[in-house]
C-alpha cells in the first residue's frame, strides 16, 4: 500500500504507523459521564466495510499525523490531509 | 565420461563449445551452456531423478519450467545445500553438484517404495485417521517415522554464507512475462517513452517462442526474439530483468519480485548478493505470464518418460535434447500436431497420436499419416514400465486395446492460464467452457491480463494483445505512440477439447504428482464429505507444497466437479496467494539478520568506553556500557560493587546520551506539558528541572523522565531510552491532533547531544575544573534540580543537577561531536579523586537502592499509584489518562503496588521474577500476590535488595512472605520494606 504524504510525496506504508478511526473525538473530561465516554473513546472501535477516515503517523518521514481516507475492502486511498488541518477545521466547526 | 547421447546433433553446437561438467548423485556428466539441469540430465539419458513424497515411486522430469512437480533435487553442498530446487529452473554451471531426494538407500533401489504396498493406510487424510492411538505415540514414534519415510530433501545445517539484497524500482508499465505478448507490450510501451520494466522468470526472453518452432515475418522465432530484445536493450527507459520472478501483487501497484542474481554461478561473485528482493512500484501492469500445460489422467501417469507435450518441444527445440527415442503423443488439442511434427523433425519416431476428441482436425490426421504414426481416437489408459515408460496401453473409441512400445509419452490436457497474480488482491477466476480454463476475473487496479494468461493461446492473438495493451498502458500514463506493426506468423490450430477427467484408468492415477494425490484420494474425499475445494485441498494435500498444484489443481477441481455432478464453475478454485514460486526466507530478510537485524546505535564516546574494556549491553537499538571490569576482579559483581562504592564515596561518570531528548518550544509549551504530564510544569521556574510522569489515555503509566525549563517558552524533555520514539509519536499526536491550537513545536534531539551523569560527593569538584570559570555551580547558585547553560572550553552546553544515584550529581551535556572529548576531560579532571566510569549495572544497583522505578516497573500494566507516585497525579487539571486512571479498580489499594524487599536471611540471593505468596500457603497461581520486578546486590548494605509489586504494597511493610521461584528452585522468606534503601531522607543529593 502506498500513502501520498502531503509533505513527502507517495511512500510505502511501511514508513507509517497506524492508529485508527479519525472520527473519534477526545471526550470532555468534565462531563458527568466522562469515565464511560473515555472508555468508549479508548476501547470501542467500529469496523466498517468501505471508506474510513483514519489516522496514520509518518514515523519514518516528516513526523506528520495524517488523516487518510481508505477503503477497508480494497485499500484504495481516496484522500490524505494533515491531521492538524483537519483538527483545526473540526474545532472551527465546534 | 558420458557423451550426451541424447543431444540432438543438428544444432551443430556439440563439439564446438567447451562442455560444462556436473555431477548428479555423484556421477559425472557433461552439459552445455544454456542448459538447465533438467535438459542436461535428459541429454545424458537420465530419466529417473527422484522418488515421490509418500510412495517413493520413481519420478522423472515432467515439465520445462517453474511448475515442475517431480524433478526436485538437492543442489550444492555444505552451507549452500538447498533442498527442493526444481531441476527445470536450475541453470547449468561448470561444477554443478546435485543429488536426488527422498530415496534410501539409493535412487534406483529405494526400499521405502514398499510404502506403495501400504497405500491403503497412506490414502488421503491418513494422518488424521491412522496414527491416533495411543496418543503419546504420536510425538515419539509415529511422527519421526513418517518424517523419515515421507519428505522433501534436507535443509543446510550451517548458516547461509551468502547475502541477499533488497531494492525498490519504479516504472510506468510493468510487463510480467517476456513471451510474445509481453515482448510486444514492452515494445509498444517502450517506444511510446514510458518507463518500462520487463520481468522474466527465465534466463532468456521469448517464452514459448524458444520452445516452439514458429516463424515471425519469415524468421525463426528465436531470431525474432533477439531482434526485439536488441531494440528494447537500446531504450534507456526500458529495463529488462531476467531471472526475475514477480511472485506477488500487493496494494497500490506494489509487486514483489525475486531476482536470482547468482544462482546460475557456483557461488556469488565477491560483493554480489545471491538473490535480490525487489519492490516494484508500477503505475500500470501488463500481466503476460503465459499458461501452464495440464497433464492427463491414466494409470502410472507419473512414470519417468511421461512428460508435458510443451516441455517435450522445449527440450527438442530450445535445448536440442531428445527426451526419448520412441514417442507417443496423447493430447486433447491441436497443439498435438506441433508435438508430432517437432518429434519427427528431430528424428524421433512417433508411434501414435492419441486424441480423444470425436471430431479431430483433419490436419492432425494427415500429419500422423505423413510421419507414419497411427492416429487413434481414444485415450491412453495405462503406462507400462517401472523406472521408465516402456509402453502405453491405448483404448480406442471402438473398444479396442492396443499396446504401443515407447519410452516417451507426451501429454497435453490443454492449458491453464497463469492467472495467479491477478488473484492476489482478491480477484476471483472465472471458468470459461470454450477454452476449458479459468480466466482472470477482476484483476488488480491498473492491471491488464493478455495472451495465454488471458486464455488467448494463438500466437497472433498474443502479439496483437501485447501491442495494444502496452500502448494503452503507456497512453494511460500520458505517453503517445503508435501500435507496433505485427509480424506475420505461420498458421496455427488452436482447437481444444473439453477438460478430460473420465478415464478408464488402471493402476495408480496421479492428480498431484508432488503430493502423491491420486484419483482414488479425490474420490475418497468426496465420499467422506470433503467436497468444498478448500476442504479437498487440506484433506488430500492436493495443491500443497512447493509447486502449489500448478499442474494439479484444475484437474482435481474437474474431478470433484464430475464426482459431485456439478459444473466446474460451481466448484470454484482455491485461493492463490503470494508467493507464486518459493522465496527463500533469506531473501525476505535481506541484510536484516543477526546483528544487522536492526541498526546498532553507538554513543559519541563508545570507542573510548571500548578502550576502557567496557562490556556492552543492548538497550533498545543502543549499545551501552554495562560495566568496566578491571584486571583481578573475580566477576562482574566485584566490578559493579567497586563502581557503586566509588560513586557513593567519591565520584563516577556514566554515559546517559541514549536517553530520549525532545526540544519543546512555543508560547503554549508549558500548557502543553501540563496536559501530557500528570504533574504541573507551568509552575516550574526557568532554570529548574522537574521529574515528570506521563500516562497513556487508558490511565496506565507510559514513560517518565525529567524536563527542564530553559526559558519561558522553551523546555527540554528527557524520556527513557526505550520509549524515546514512542513518546515523540505520542507528543506529536497530542500536538497535531488533540490540541492543534496550541503554539508549540517539537523536535527530537536525542542524537544532537552527548550527556554524562557525574555522580558522587566529589562530582562538583570535578565539574568545577571542566566547566568554564564564569559559570557558578556552587550549591547556592546551582541547587538541586537546577538547570542551565554552561560552556566547556567555550563550547556551549547544558548542566542539570539531577540525581538517579541519590548522591550529589549532575548531568552535563555538550553537542554530540564533543562527547568523546568531554568524557576524557571529565576523567582527567576526576583523576585526583579516583573517578571511575560506571555502566548500566551500577546505575541499576543505585536506582534500586533509591527505589526509583525503571523499565521493569514501567511495564505497561502499572499505574502511578501502583508505583507509589500517586502524589505526582494532579487533581487540579486535566491531562492524558486522568479520567481512566481514576477508575475504581485502578485505584484499589489492594492492587499489586511497589514495595521494597530484603531476604530474612541476609545471605540469601534475591531473584527478579520470583512470585510472592503468603507464608504457609500453597504455591499455586490462585495464591499469587505479585512478583519481584528488580533486584540488586547492595554493596552499601552488604546484602541483596529488591523492588516488587505486591498486593497492598507499602501497607504491608514489616510482613514476611515467600519469594517463590520454581524456575531456579528458589523459595525464600523475604521481608516487605519501604522501597528506598539508602538515604531515604535525600540528604546526600542536596549536598
Amino acid at each position: 500500500m502506498r500513502i501520498p504524504c502531503p509533505s513527502c510525496g507517495e511512500r510505502g506504508h511501511e514508513e507509517f504507523a497506524y492508529l485508527g478511526d479519525a472520527s473519534l473525538v477526545r471526550p470532555d473530561p468534565t462531563a458527568p459521564d466522562a469515565e464511560a465516554r473515555f472508555a468508549d473513546y479508548v476501547y470501542l472501535r467500529d469496523n466498517p466495510a468501505g471508506a474510513l477516515r483514519e489516522l496514520w503517523y509518518h514515523a519514518a518521514g516528516c513526523h506528520a499525523w495524517l488523516v487518510v481516507t481508505r477503503d477497508t475492502r480494497t485499500h484504495e486511498i481516496s484522500g490524505v490531509e494533515p491531521a492538524k488541518a483537519a483538527a483545526l477545521r473540526r474545532q472551527e466547526a465546534g | 565420461m558420458a557423451e550426451q547421447p541424447f543431444r540432438l546433433k543438428q544444432t551443430g553446437r556439440l563439439g564446438t563449445e567447451k562442455p560444462l561438467a556436473f555431477t548428479f548423485d555423484g556421477k559425472r556428466y557433461e552439459g552445455m551452456a544454456g542448459d538447465t539441469l533438467a535438459s542436461a540430465l535428459l541429454a545424458n539419458g537420465v530419466q529417473l531423478v527422484g522418488r515421490s513424497f509418500k510412495y517413493h515411486r520413481p519420478r522423472g522430469i515432467f515439465s520445462a519450467g517453474s511448475e515442475e512437480p517431480n524433478a526436485l533435487v538437492e543442489l550444492r553442498s555444505g552451507a549452500r545445500r538447498e533442498p527442493n530446487t526444481r531441476a527445470t529452473m536450475i541453470e547449468l554451471y561448470d561444477g554443478l553438484d546435485a543429488r536426488s531426494q527422498n530415496r534410501w538407500p539409493s535412487l534406483s533401489l529405494d526400499l521405502l517404495a514398499v510404502n506403495s504396498l501400504a497405500a491403503p493406510i497412506l490414502s488421503a487424510g491418513f494422518y488424521y485417521k491412522t496414527f491416533m492411538w495411543p496418543s503419546q505415540f504420536w510425538e515419539k514414534v509415529y511422527e519421526p517415522l513418517i518424517r523419515r519415510a515421507a519428505g522433501l530433501g534436507r535443509a543446510a545445517q550451517e548458516a547461509d554464507p551468502d547475502h541477499y539484497e533488497k531494492a525498490t524500482a519504479f516504472c510506468d508499465v510493468l510487463v510480467i512475462g517476456a513471451g510474445p505478448a509481453g515482448l510486444m507490450a514492452a515494445l509498444a510501451a517502450g517506444r511510446a517513452g514510458a518507463r518500462v520494466i520487463l520481468a522474466e522468470e527465465d534466463f532468456r526472453l521469448g517464452g514459448r517462442l524458444l520452445g516452439d518452432r514458429r516463424r515471425l515475418d519469415g524468421q525463426p522465432s528465436p531470431q525474432w526474439v533477439a531482434q526485439i530484445e536488441a531494440e528494447l536493450d537500446e531504450m534507456p527507459n526500458v529495463r529488462i530483468m531476467t531471472r526475475t520472478t514477480v511472485f506477488g501483487a500487493y496494494d497500490g501497484g506494489v509487486y514483489g519480485a525475486l531476482e536470482r542474481v547468482s544462482d546460475h554461478l557456483p557461488e556469488p561473485l565477491p560483493f554480489t548478493p545471491r538473490q535480490r528482493l525487489w519492490h516494484i512500484i508500477a503505475r500500470r501492469t501488463v500481466l503476460a505470464a503465459g499458461a501452464i500445460e495440464r497433464p492427463l489422467l491414466f494409470g502410472n501417469n507419473d512414470r519417468p518418460g511421461v512428460m508435458l507435450a510443451g516441455a517435450v518441444r522445449t527440450y527438442l527445440n530450445r535445448h536440442a535434447v531428445a527426451p526419448g527415442g520412441r514417442a507417443i503423443v496423447f493430447a486433447t488439442n491441436d497443439d498435438a500436431a506441433r508435438t508430432v511434427a517437432d518429434l519427427t523433425a528431430a528424428g524421433i519416431a512417433v508411434v501414435a497420436l492419441v486424441d480423444p476428441r470425436p471430431r479431430p482436425p483433419s490436419s492432425s490426421i494427415d500429419l500422423a499419416d505423413r510421419v507414419g504414426a497411427a492416429f487413434v481416437t481414444g485415450i491412453i489408459s495405462r503406462a507400462i514400465g517401472l523406472r521408465q515408460v516402456e509402453a502405453a496401453v491405448v483404448e480406442t473409441d471402438r473398444g479396442r486395446t492396443i499396446v504401443y512400445d515407447c519410452d516417451l509419452i507426451a501429454v497435453s490436457g490443454g492449458w491453464n492460464p497463469s492467472i495467479h497474480l491477478s488473484t492476489h488482491l482478491g480477484g476471483k477466476p472465472v471458468w470459461n467452457e470454450d477454452r476449458a480454463a479459468f480466466l482472470p476475473g477482476t484483476p488488480p487496479p491498473g492491471t491488464t491480463v493478455i495472451g495465454a494468461a488471458a486464455g488467448d493461446f494463438a500466437l497472433r492473438d498474443c502479439l496483437a494483445e501485447g501491442a495494444r495493451a502496452g500502448l494503452d498502458a503507456a497512453e494511460g500514463e500520458g505517453f503517445d505512440g503508435d501500435e507496433p506493426a505485427l509480424p506475420e506468423v505461420d498458421p496455427e490450430g488452436t482447437g481444444i477439447g473439453p477438460l478430460l477427467t473420465t478415464t478408464a484408468a488402471r493402476g495408480k492415477t496421479f492428480v498431484d504428482l508432488q503430493n502423491d494425490v491420486t484419483v482414488k484420494d479425490v474420490e475418497l474425499a468426496n465420499r467422506e464429505g470433503f467436497h468444498a475445494v478448500e476442504h479437498l485441498k487440506r484433506y488430500t494435500t492436493l495443491g500443497m507444497a512447493t509447486d502449489q498444484g500448478k499442474t494439479a489443481n484444475v484437474l482435481g477441481l474437474a474431478l470433484m466437479a464430475e464426482l459431485t455432478g456439478k459444473p466446474i464453475a460451481a466448484i470454484g478454485t482455491t485461493t492463490a496467494r503470494p508467493p507464486f514460486t518459493p522465496v527463500a526466507i533469506g531473501a525476505l530478510a535481506g541484510h536484516h539478520r543477526g546483528r544487522d537485524f536492526r541498526p546498532t546505535r553507538l554513543t559519541p564516546s563508545h570507542d573510548w568506553a571500548a578502550r576502557q574494556g567496557a562490556v556492552f549491553v543492548e538497550a533498545g537499538q543502543w549499545l551501552r556500557a554495562q560495566y568496566f571490569p578491571r584486571p583481578g576482579e573475580a566477576d562482574w559483581l566485584a566490578t559493579v560493587n567497586r563502581e557503586v562504592n566509588a560513586v557513593r564515596t567519591s565520584v563516577g561518570v556514566c554515559d546517559v546520551s541514549t536517553l530520549g531528548k525532545i526540544d519543546i518550544q512555543g508560547a503554549d509549551a508549558a500548557t502543553f506539558l501540563d496536559r501530557v504530564y500528570t504533574n504541573t510544569f507551568s509552575t516550574l521556574p526557568v532554570g529548574k528541572a522537574r521529574y515528570g510522569l506521563m500516562l497513556r489515555e487508558d490511565g496506565f503509566v507510559m514513560d517518565d523522565g525529567t524536563t527542564a525549563r530553559l526559558a519561558d517558552d522553551h523546555f527540554f524533555m528527557t524520556t527513557t531510552t526505550a520509549n524515546a520514539a514512542k513518546v515523540m509519536q505520542h507528543l506529536e499526536f497530542c500536538h497535531q491532533w488533540l490540541w492543534p491550537e496550541l503554539d508549540v513545536a517539537l523536535v527530537s534531539v536525542t542524537e544532537a547531544w552527548s550527556q554524562y551523569a557525574v555522580s558522587g560527593p566529589k562530582s562538583r569538584d570535578v565539574l568545577r575544573t571542566v566547566i568554564d570559570p564564569e559559570h557558578d555551580i556552587s550549591d547556592a547558585a546551582f541547587p538541586y534540580m537546577a538547570a542551565g547553560a554552561i560552556s566547556v572550553g567555550g563550547i556551549p552546553g547544558r548542566l542539570f543537577r539531577l540525581s538517579f544515584s541519590g548522591e550529589l550529581a549532575y548531568e552535563i551535556a555538550l553537542p554530540a561531536s564533543y562527547g568523546n572529548a568531554l568524557i576524557q576531560a571529565l576523567m582527567e579532571a576526576g583523576a585526583p579523586f579516583g573517578i571511575v566510569p560506571y555502566g548500566t549495572e551500577a546505575l541499576g544497583v543505585m536506582r534500586v537502592e533509591k527505589g526509583h522505578v525503571a523499565g521493569n516497573e514501567l511495564n505497561g500494566t502499572t499505574t502511578a499509584h501502583d508505583l507509589g507516585l500517586g502524589r505526582m497525579v494532579s487533581a487540579k487539571k486535566d491531562f492524558i489518562g486522568r479520567t481512566l486512571a481514576n477508575r475504581a479498580a485502578l485505584i484499589d489499594t489492594n492492587r499489586p503496588r511497589l514495595a521494597g524487599f530484603r531476604p530474612v536471611d541476609r545471605t540469601e540471593r534475591l531473584r527478579a521474577g520470583a512470585h510472592f505468596i503468603q507464608l504457609d500457603t500453597e504455591a499455586v497461581a490462585a495464591n499469587d500476590q505479585g512478583y519481584m520486578t528488580s533486584v540488586a546486590f547492595s554493596p552499601t548494605l552488604g546484602h541483596w535488595i529488591g523492588l516488587g509489586l505486591i498486593s497492598g504494597g507499602e501497607k504491608r511493610i514489616g510482613e514476611i512472605v515467600r519469594a517463590y521461584d520454581p524456575v531456579r528452585n528458589g523459595d525464600i522468606a523475604v521481608e516487605i520494606v519501604a522501597p528506598v534503601f539508602v538515604d531515604p531522607e535525600g540528604v546526600k543529593l542536596r549536598g
